[in-house]
């Protein structure tokens, strides 16, 4: 009789393309993208990065409510999302601004959700960082945790079954993203099972970053991360260095295609990273972690600046080409935040619309009491930063 | 008041003692006293809830003019709930169905041989689950397909609480204007399409976890749609409006006790339902009593004893669609008579007589001639021995319209 033993078996290795000084440890690994690919690579996660440092800032000085940033795991979501099709479908959690930059939201679709102005294609209804555009296949993010992994699993069937259908259209994959904490929710549970058991063609990437919050991986779990799990559900598992936007890349790329084998199968990817900010704009990570330990991971690696060694050791880019690319982005992430801060909100008809498909006759009441409050005391509420003031609860 | 002392002055002798020759000492829980008057069981061979003729059923209220055409068949609730599954995936390749046992026809029938006629790939069995389910067929619905999700029971549905509270109903409210179909036609970002049907309510010994009746959960929940057929006609015409004709999520209760019991004409054509319509049963002028499901059968009969015994005139409501519900027709109802009682199996406390109840209070507050009485579940479990004197029977039915009237 003999009891298998988690710590009989080896940690599973983690892929990797480049260290961290930029250098191709493999030669038969070379990354599949020209230096002027890369360095639009290299501009979105510097281009995210900005964006971060002036969004933690302006949310300290209370002109946003909140905001979280992606500090240390940009490759993660730039070089997973580069392997991707536009068409592929993605469900995020919310530390993959990345994604977003790489598909095309613009500076003034994040500010204008930021602000959450009129503009703001949500609306004004979600809190920060809750992006989400149909236009480029990405689904409105949640705050609820692992609560889009199953979802994917079904879109993932969805698509399977329309190219089914319709054998004409092209075969696409769901990416899922979350968090090492939010893979211990029963929904992470859930979501691999039925992705293997209906074949589903979903590529789940994990960011194990080492922190929720303030709980470190060793309060998370006890096997070996989260890509140990995936084996237990059948589902072909890879892990990789975060830190390394071409290993990223390359197994995203990888995963996406074996996604569409065989009628269409689930692959899991951990990502392993460190997680260099605090989680939020209302978290203080130094309560729980040491400032050298995150100084130490700033200094000692990074996917930016592993990205700009490539680009630097090839010749693509230098010190000039950062600070000219840097003073650039900059102003233009300054431009759209000007020009999103001083739009008007959204109209407040938007507090009932979209509830369902139409309003219904009892909200269509509450939003004619609403407005005689506003008429009857007109000095209790500021409306004029409201688009159409109380005309829009017109009937 | 005067007018309710000559109807007491009337009707003095309203317990007539019924002698029984009852020789029966087993206490099975399908026994009822010997000596019941009202609470006998629910006759339904002649319940008049339930349609009996073809030309009944094809007079149903809200029926489309061309459903009133259709030949009938005599179908129990879940034959006809059968049929419009088998209706909504012959119409549309969009439509899946799938749950825990659903493949070989589910453990109440209710999907038998869907699997074997539109294939594994859209009527499957998934794990067992529940929040992986949900989430699952939110996820399709999400990617324009209309998923028909099954619970089991609906007491095993919290599990899914969270996908069904935080996401399905929010999705296309967080999504603004990415929730509406774009200029090219192309599917906006909501979870509309969305069914999940589960089995609900008591079923004589079903205890703490095969009885609940969870729909006031939900219609604390905007963004859900929450209905509850009682009969065979209105499962088939309200299913088929939820998956084919409506694009908000829908949480469809089939009160399971009736699956079997309830059986009636149908029109075998398929026809939509509308959903947020409440029906008046039947027209009365002294007082409105409001219920939906399976209490709806105890209503009429209680109803039906209380006309003969107190010669009041009683209006009977189904509301249908719990939420959102009909609040204009209730309103005109309890303005016309100016009392009501609301029935509903599940507890008293918090439940859609709550709110039911001070709705009322708010659009008839003039015309209200005695409190808004509610009969209910007491506000406990359902314990295994103890159902019957939990759900709301004729007899507790047939006092609170007695009280109101009398009030």
């Amino acid at each position: 009789m003999e009891f298998e033993k988690p710590s009989a078996k080896g940690a599973m290795p983690t892929y990797r393309v480049m260290d961290q000084n930029g250098e191709i440890v493999d030669k038969s690994r070379v990354p599949d993208l020209t230096d002027e690919e890369a360095i639009r690579l290299y501009k979105d996660m510097v281009t995210v990065n900005i964006m971060d440092l002036i969004m933690f800032d302006a949310q300290r000085q209370g002109r946003v409510s909140f905001y979280m940033v992606s500090a240390g795991e940009e490759g993660i979501a730039v070089g997973s999302a580069s392997a991707l099709l536009p068409s592929d479908v993605i469900f995020a959690q919310y530390r993959e601004t990345g994604v977003f930059q790489y598909r095309g939201f613009t500076l003034d679709n994040f500010m204008n959700q930021l602000f959450a102005n009129r503009k703001d294609m949500g609306l004004g209804r979600n809190m920060p960082v809750h992006y989400g555009s149909r236009d480029l296949n990405i689904h409105t993010i949640s705050s609820p945790l692992a609560t889009q992994i199953p979802q994917a699993s079904g879109a993932a069937y969805a698509l399977k079954m329309q190219s089914l259908q319709n054998p004409e259209i092209e075969k696409r994959i769901v990416a899922c993203y979350f968090g090492e904490g939010a893979a211990s929710e029963g929904d992470f549970h859930a979501a691999l099972n039925i992705a293997a058991t209906r074949s589903c063609p979903v590529v789940f990437i994990c960011r194990n970053n080492g922190f929720a919050i303030s709980t470190p991986t060793l309060e998370q779990y006890r096997g070996d991360g989260i890509a140990s799990r995936g084996i237990g559900y059948g589902i072909e598992t890879i892990r990789c260095d975060g830190n390394d936007i071409f290993a990223v890349r390359a197994v995203t790329k990888r995963a996406r295609k074996m996604a569409l084998e065989n009628g269409g199968k689930p692959v899991l990817i951990e990502a392993m990273s460190y997680r260099v900010s605090h989680h939020s704009t209302s978290d203080d990570s130094f309560a729980y972690r040491a400032k050298v330990e995150v100084e130490d991971w700033k200094r000692r690696d990074n996917p930016i600046t592993r990205l700009r060694k490539y680009l630097e050791n090839r010749g693509a880019w230098d010190e000039e080409k950062e600070q000219a690319a840097r003073s650039s982005l900059r102003k233009d992430v300054l431009k759209a935040f000007t020009k999103a801060e001083k739009e008007k909100r959204p109209g407040l008809r938007g507090i009932w619309e979209d509830v369902y498909e139409d309003m219904s006759e009892e909200q269509m009441g509450q939003m004619k009491a609403m407005r005689e409050i506003l008429e009857k005391y007109p000095e209790e509420y500021d409306l004029h930063d409201f688009d159409g003031g109380a005309d829009t609860l017109k009937e | 008041m005067v007018a309710l002392e000559r109807w007491l002055c009337r009707h003095r002798h309203i317990f007539p003692t019924i002698t029984t020759t009852s020789t029966s000492s087993r206490r099975n829980y399908s026994t009822h006293p010997p000596n019941a008057r009202l609470n006998k069981p629910i006759d339904f061979s002649t319940t008049p809830i339930l349609h009996h003729t073809a030309s009944s059923a094809l007079a149903t209220p809200l029926l489309p003019p061309a459903a009133r055409k259709s030949k009938t068949s005599r179908q129990n609730l879940f034959q006809s709930i059968n049929s419009a599954l088998r209706h909504a995936l012959s119409s549309d390749e969009q439509v899946l169905l799938f749950g825990e046992d659903v493949a070989f026809g589910g453990v109440f029938r209710c999907s038998m041989d869907l699997a074997a006629d539109f294939g594994s790939e859209r009527v499957f069995n998934t794990p067992l689950t529940e929040q992986g389910i949900v989430g699952f067929a939110i996820g399709c619905a999400a990617e324009g397909m209309k998923p028909v999700a099954e619970i089991q029971f609906a007491d095993y549905v919290y599990p899914a609480f969270d996908q069904l509270v935080n996401e399905a109903a929010k999705m296309r409210y967080r999504a603004g204007l990415t929730g509406k179909p774009g200029p090219d036609g192309e599917r906006g970002m909501h979870s509309g399409g969305l069914v999940v049907r589960m089995p609900s309510g008591g079923v004589g010994h079903g205890a703490l976890y095969h009885s609940q009746s969870p729909e006031s959960l939900f219609t604390h929940v905007p963004g859900l749609r929450v209905v509850v057929p009682r009969s065979p006609i209105q499962a088939k015409g309200m299913l088929l409006s939820a998956i084919l004709d409506c694009n908000d999520p829908v949480v469809f209760l089939e009160p399971k006790i009736l699956y079997r019991a309830a059986v009636e004409q149908v029109p075998m054509d398929p026809y939509f339902l509308p959903l947020d319509k409440a029906e008046v049963l039947k027209q009365g002028k002294d007082v409105t009593v409001i219920s939906y499901g399976t209490p709806l059968y105890s209503c009429s009969a209680a109803i039906e004893a209380i006309e003969k015994d107190l010669g009041v005139s009683v209006e009977l409501i189904d509301l249908r669609s719990i939420h959102p519900w009909d609040r204009p027709t209730v309103w005109e109802s309890v303005n016309k008579t100016g009392r009501a009682v609301i029935v509903h199996e599940s507890m008293v406390n918090a439940g859609v007589g709550a709110e039911v109840a001070a709705t009322i209070q708010e659009g008839s507050f003039l015309r209200l001639e005695a409190p808004v009485i509610r009969v209910a579940g007491w506000t406990t479990h359902v314990g295994l021995v103890f159902e019957k004197f939990n759900i709301p029977d004729v007899t507790r039915i047939y006092d609170a319209i007695k009280r109101s009237v009398e009030y």
